[in-house]
């Protein structure tokens, strides 16, 4: 499954320079520094963190997809180094919890 | 991270890539405010690349492109409420008076206030990976102090690394007795 098929599933995108990533598997998190030794590159990770650093952490572990969970957004600055660095950003309303459980039925 | 004092490690070996002589680690506690300096007198920055460093796709490293140490300091500092600063004079600027300070202010009473954590094991680990250079660490807290300065070690060991077994065991002892009974001057 792409990143950009997630769009059509309710999904807002935020940034999408590379839609046409596959996603491979699902990584829950918020403790940068845990991420960058446990997250695998093509996972979607689901955090509720949104700085700059977030946009870091996505560009050394290589995952396909940043997916912020209860609503949380991007700013400006960080918005915009996302798209920079080519990084995918989705967000969502839903709990880490209600979104993974969500994606494990579309990624079946 | 989990522990701020890999934070430390992280801010101090900053301070051993600039090539400083003298490493300098004030720790702080006062009533809710926990403080975090880091002082060297190594080459410094140019006021570019010190705009720059709290971004972290800033690094001087060239196996990848994303530094991490000072962003995340930043990040743990101001989850709590407080700040990071950091003050740099460049050699080129001055040749007799250079280096770096990072100041990092916690309120220790917000809950995203990450614990200081293994410190004592921070401190050994630096002086283990890096006994050519000279440590003062200094720990304030209400109830007394915990120090150490390399500097005074070396003059009486008369030679002997500090890295060798006997001398990290021997630190690692006196910080964590200075931990126990703290020296109230």
């Amino acid at each position: 499954m792409t990143v950009s098929s997630l769009t059509e599933k309710g999904f807002d995108a935020l940034s999408l320079p590379f839609g046409e990533r596959e996603i491979d598997g699902v990584y829950i998190g918020d403790l940068l520094s845990f991420v960058m030794g446990n997250c695998c590159a093509d996972n979607i990770w689901i955090t509720i963190m949104s700085n700059i650093n977030v946009i870091a952490v996505a560009s050394l572990t290589d995952v396909s997809c940043v997916l912020l969970a209860e609503g949380v957004t991007l700013d400006n600055e960080v918005l915009k180094e996302a798209k920079n660095k080519g990084i995918n950003v989705l967000a969502t309303k839903m709990t880490a919890y209600e979104t993974a459980v969500y994606l494990s039925e579309l990624l079946k | 991270m989990k522990e701020l004092s890999l934070n430390i490690l992280d801010v101090a070996e900053n301070s051993v890539k600039a090539k400083a002589s003298l490493i300098k680690i004030t720790l702080t506690e006062k009533d809710n405010l926990f403080t975090i300096e880091i002082k060297d007198d190594g080459c410094g920055m140019s006021k570019e690349v010190l705009e720059g460093v709290t971004n972290p796709f800033y690094t001087t490293r060239t196996t990848r492109k994303v530094g991490l140490g000072l962003p995340l300091l930043k990040m743990a500092a101001e989850q709590t409420g407080g700040t990071m600063t950091i003050d740099s004079v460049s050699a080129i600027d001055n040749p007799e008076n250079h280096g770096t300070v990072v100041n990092a202010v916690f309120y220790t009473d917000h809950i995203d206030f990450t614990p200081l954590g293994d410190v004592v094991a921070t401190v050994t680990t630096l002086i283990q990976g890096h006994p050519e250079f000279d440590f003062i660490f200094n720990h304030i807290k209400p109830e007394g102090k915990i120090s150490l300065d390399t500097r005074e070690l070396k003059s009486v060991l008369e030679g002997v690394p500090l890295n060798s077994y006997d001398v990290i065991k021997w630190i690692k002892d006196y910080l964590n007795e200075q931990y126990e009974n703290p020296i109230n001057e």
